[in-house]
């Protein structure tokens, strides 16, 4: 189906209409504003999840400025030169991950850690960007969609450092960066066949998936499937999530005023489970908003990686784009119960910094090809 | 085609909240409510016990505990390590802090050592400062000042046990630790333990309490009051110097318990925070056995004190008169029969009339009287007095005495009535069984010149605020009929002749600030056989007999009647007398100051 989208949807660009001095900033002026209009909201929900503290907020306040400079640094740069980047990005990233399972940082159980001396960077973040570029400057070099070697060369280029990422282990992000290079391929026009045949293949290796994972996760998806079987142990998480949206109701309890959020029953609430605080606080309308926010910032991205110039573009911006809902629902999934337990964050919203920079970074390579368009049409 | 997916998917989740947030927000909304919202019980405080002149016998006492609390001590081995320098902490302490420490949550302060006396406190007073999250708790434990001397009739609280927590009302108990366990802190449990309060509280998820939400207060327990008097407790329990029995001393006006003393005593303190097992064995087996309340559970036979009520039994019933002679030749045989029943006096008292046979306790008057009076009638009539019965005092644990007649060996041992069982019961013995508190209850009976009242030991009950006083419920006294009035002063002249007669058996507790009426008894531990002689001097300890002694005073106005028992403490006039005496001076005497308000 999507083979045939591109040919015309994508030849037909118009060339971009003037954008103020936003233009000569390299910024969409769309996208920005849903940014900034989720972060402000986020940062409401995060001063009540946070036990109305004041210093986590400025925190988060700083980060955001910082992942919105990186955003916006990153804007400048010509998608011809990310494109150039892309195998060498790659090729670090493939690295630091092997210098990840040798020398690296263990915390909470897990090894995601480098220590670089001034800070610790977490290369499997960088892999979350480096993945779909790499893809899309691997299946642009030649005509789509893609002949089988160069899809299985393709496949072989997400499976290695999702392996290597869930390794360490880390499930959530390994996830994200291996659907990232999935949505590429969709992008390129790989039939659907081969990708639902692809996802079954999966399904019926769940049973040594299984035997792989660590007792964790294992742990993860028993409660998942039947959180009531320990309520106060792993499934604790889940139970007093569904407390707290359930008991939000329509309009819910009021800012400051969650009781499931205020008095501690909701776990790891500023973090993953910050979904759940303004579900509570702000009810069914409080939730419709904001996926109301994000859905327009999906839709902006898709609709920019739709006027794309260049497949490398085009593919890159789609999956980056795709890349956002796949947190979004997975992470809100979790915290409703639909999903099983996978620490992703809610995007732009979760408290926590490492994230927030991908992403950021992620729809500064959007708006680059936004407003790169015109200027060197390929 | 990806936009379709996107709104697709976000349509199920939208679909996923409405369904938590609408379809099931009543059940979340209670789920919610049950995790925020907890009830927190009040304990009431538990009533006190007064002894009639207001002296504390049982108190709630703020105990000092050094505790911990994990949350605020950054490192806990390090702080119990420099705790241990200022304040001696045992293996055990520290064993009990590491099991608590598990069970507990971080913000609940821990006990590391209980019971601080005044110098520990004060040493960790001073070091306070280098032991941020340490202090010093005080809680209220029960407590029994007068401690030995009124453990059998206070008793004493302890942990609520696995019988006692089916059994009580759980949700008036949520909130309390211990319950009474013997004596009037069973008896009274109700009145003293009060009415729980309730708190509702919003918690967070660790359970710390974060604001009250309502507050009804507990109604503490209500005080209660006893005629009992501490002192004397104390003083007659230390006339009895080491040997053990029983004396119970009771205000014949009011049936009130003065003095209610088993020695040997134990101190009560020791079973309110549990007390050890092997305390508890030493104390259980024991050969002096001083749990054993014997002033209620006690039976003894009665011996020669149930002289006066068998001879007030003969003038009423018109078999004999106080006048009338009986020759005492040293022993007695039934016609037809070669048993000798002995007197104490191996050559005999010679011609003795019913005075004499009180005053100086002659047996074979008593057999003989007890032959021709039978055993029906003799069974009868001191049954008047409560022999047999209980006399259903307000303490629990009360045993029943062994009034013997032909309808109860009848019953329980199938067997027919002996004669030669009517003479030994004549004189107290045989399965005659009494307890002390019968003993004095009959006493003061006499004294009351028959108008019989139930021993009380609660004065009364008064709520903590003062508002209520409350008389604890005391059947109607019953008078035992009166034939002849000059037989019961006959028998009191008696008795008065037992002290203050020249050749009286407790002759020697004579006094000149008051007149006496008393009967001295000893009651046989085991049977002489019919060719041996009873040898004081070459029995042992365990086989010698019990003292008794049963008195009233003054004569003429009685206002305290006591009954004395002291086990294997041979004659009742050399033993028990003295200690009666040390009671009735007490009472009459050196408390003269308080006493005219006490009566009527």
């Amino acid at each position: 189906m999507l083979k045939s989208a591109p040919s015309r949807e994508f030849s037909q660009s118009t060339p971009a209409k003037p954008q103020g001095a936003l233009a000569g900033l390299h910024l969409d002026l769309p996208l920005l504003s849903g940014l900034i209009l989720l972060c402000s909201f986020g940062l409401i929900v995060l001063y009540s999840a946070s036990d109305q503290s004041m210093a986590q907020v400025e925190r988060q306040l700083i980060r955001l400025g910082l992942a919105f400079i990186v955003m916006v640094i990153i804007a400048q740069i010509h998608p011809q030169q990310l494109r150039y980047w892309s195998p060498w990005l790659f090729g670090i990233g493939i690295l630091m991950l092997i210098a990840v399972l040798i020398f690296g940082h263990t915390g909470k159980g897990a090894q995601r850690w480098l220590d670089l001396g001034l800070f610790r960077f977490q290369p499997s973040e960088l892999m979350k960007l480096a993945v779909p570029m790499m893809v899309a400057w691997f299946l642009s070099e030649a005509p789509l969609p893609p002949n089988w070697r160069r899809l299985l060369i393709a496949t072989v280029l997400i499976i290695v450092p999702v392996l290597m990422i869930a390794k360490q282990p880390d499930l959530g992000t390994s996830l994200l960066v291996a659907s990232a290079g999935i949505f590429v391929l969709f992008l390129a026009g790989v039939r659907w066949r081969l990708i639902i045949s692809f996802i079954t293949l999966l399904a019926a290796l769940a049973p040594a998936l299984w035997y792989l994972m660590r007792d964790y996760q294992r742990q993860r998806v028993l409660t998942f499937l039947n959180p009531e079987t320990d309520p106060l142990g792993s499934g604790y998480h889940i139970i007093q999530s569904k407390i707290a949206i359930g008991s939000g109701g329509i309009y819910g309890k009021g800012w400051l005023n969650g009781t499931q959020s205020q008095l501690d029953f909701l776990p790891e609430s500023s973090t993953d489970f910050i979904f759940a605080v303004l579900a509570e606080e702000f009810g069914l309308v409080g939730i419709l908003v904001l996926l109301a926010i994000y859905l327009f910032i999906i839709l902006r991205g898709l609709y920019i990686a739709a006027k794309a110039h260049d497949t490398y573009s085009r593919l890159l911006g789609g999956a980056l784009t795709l890349v956002v809902f796949v947190y979004l629902f997975v992470n809100t999934g979790m915290v409703t119960g639909l999903l099983p337990v996978v620490g992703v964050p809610l995007p732009l919203v979760s408290y926590g910094g490492t994230s927030l920079v991908t992403l950021m970074a992620g729809f500064g390579i959007l708006m680059s090809i936004h407003t790169h368009r015109k200027l060197l049409p390929t | 085609m990806s936009a379709i997916i996107v709104v697709i998917l976000l349509g199920t989740l939208v679909l996923r909240l409405t369904h938590l947030q609408i379809t099931s927000h009543d059940h979340f909304t209670t789920l919610s409510h049950e995790n925020r919202v907890k009830l927190v019980p009040l304990p009431p405080t538990r009533g006190l016990i007064y002894d009639r002149k207001g002296v504390i016998l049982a108190q709630n006492l703020p105990t000092h505990s050094l505790e911990i609390t994990p949350e605020q001590v950054k490192d806990i081995d390090k702080t119990l390590v420099d705790l241990a320098q200022i304040i001696t902490i045992s293996e055990d302490d520290l064993s009990r802090f590491h099991r608590l420490r598990k069970q507990k949550r971080r913000f609940d302060s821990i006990p590391i050592k209980i019971h601080l006396n005044e110098n520990e406190v004060a040493q960790f007073a001073v070091n306070r400062h280098h032991f941020p999250g340490v202090d010093i708790q005080a809680r209220l434990l029960r407590d029994y000042p007068q401690g030995e001397s009124t453990a059998h009739v206070v008793g004493y609280v302890a942990r609520i046990n696995q019988k006692e927590l089916e059994e009580i009302d759980n949700s008036n108990y949520a909130g309390t630790s211990h319950i009474g366990k013997t004596g009037l802190e069973k008896t009274y449990e109700d009145e003293l333990h009060g009415k729980v309060g309730m708190q509702q509280v919003e918690v967070n998820a660790l359970g710390r309490v974060i604001r009250i939400l309502e507050n009804q207060p507990p109604e503490p327990g209500k005080d209660i009051h006893l005629h009992l008097d501490a002192h004397l407790q104390v003083t007659a329990a230390k006339a009895f110097d080491q040997k053990n029995g029983a004396a119970v001393a009771i205000d014949p006006n009011t049936g009130g318990i003065l003095a209610l003393i088993s020695k040997p005593g134990f101190d009560p303190n020791l079973f309110v925070e549990g007390i050890s097992s092997a305390a508890y064995n030493a104390l259980q087996q024991s050969d002096d056995n001083p749990l054993f309340d014997r002033a209620l559970r006690g039976q003894y036979p009665p011996g020669s004190t149930v002289k006066p009520f068998v001879g007030l039994a003969g003038l009423e019933t018109e078999t004999i008169t106080f006048e009338k002679k009986k020759f005492c030749p040293g022993f007695y045989q039934l016609p037809k029969h070669e048993h000798k029943y002995r007197d104490w006096k191996k050559h005999g008292h010679g011609r003795t009339d019913m005075e004499k046979s009180i005053v100086e306790s002659c047996d074979v008057y008593y057999y003989d009287l007890a032959h021709d009076m039978g055993i029906d009638k003799m069974s009868s009539f001191l049954g008047q007095f409560g022999f047999g019965g209980k006399t259903m005092i307000d303490i629990t644990g009360e045993l029943h005495g062994l009034l013997p007649s032909r309808e109860w060996k009848k019953q329980s041992r199938n067997l027919a009535w002996y004669p030669g069982e009517t003479l030994i019961m004549g004189i107290g013995q045989g399965y005659f069984l009494t307890t002390p508190i019968q003993l004095a209850s009959a006493t003061a009976t006499l004294a009351n010149n028959g108008l019989h009242r139930t021993p009380r030991i609660v004065k009364q009950i008064i709520n903590t605020d003062q508002s209520e006083a409350e008389i604890p419920e005391q059947p109607e006294p019953t008078q035992v009929p009166i034939i002849k009035q000059k037989n019961w002063d006959d028998i009191i002249y008696a008795m008065t002749q037992v002290v203050h007669g020249m050749r009286g058996t407790a002759r020697r507790i004579r006094t000149k600030e008051y007149r006496i009426a008393a009967k001295t008894g000893t009651a046989q531990v085991f049977t002489v056989k019919q060719d041996e002689e009873y040898d004081e001097e070459t029995v042992s300890d365990k086989m010698r007999d019990h003292a008794l002694f049963i008195a009233f005073a003054p004569v003429d106005n009685p206002q305290i009647a006591v009954a004395v028992i002291v086990e294997h403490g041979g004659h009742g006039g050399s033993v028990a007398a003295p200690i009666a005496r040390t009671i009735m001076d007490h009472y009459l005497l050196s408390d003269s100051a308080t006493k005219p308000q006490e009566q009527k």
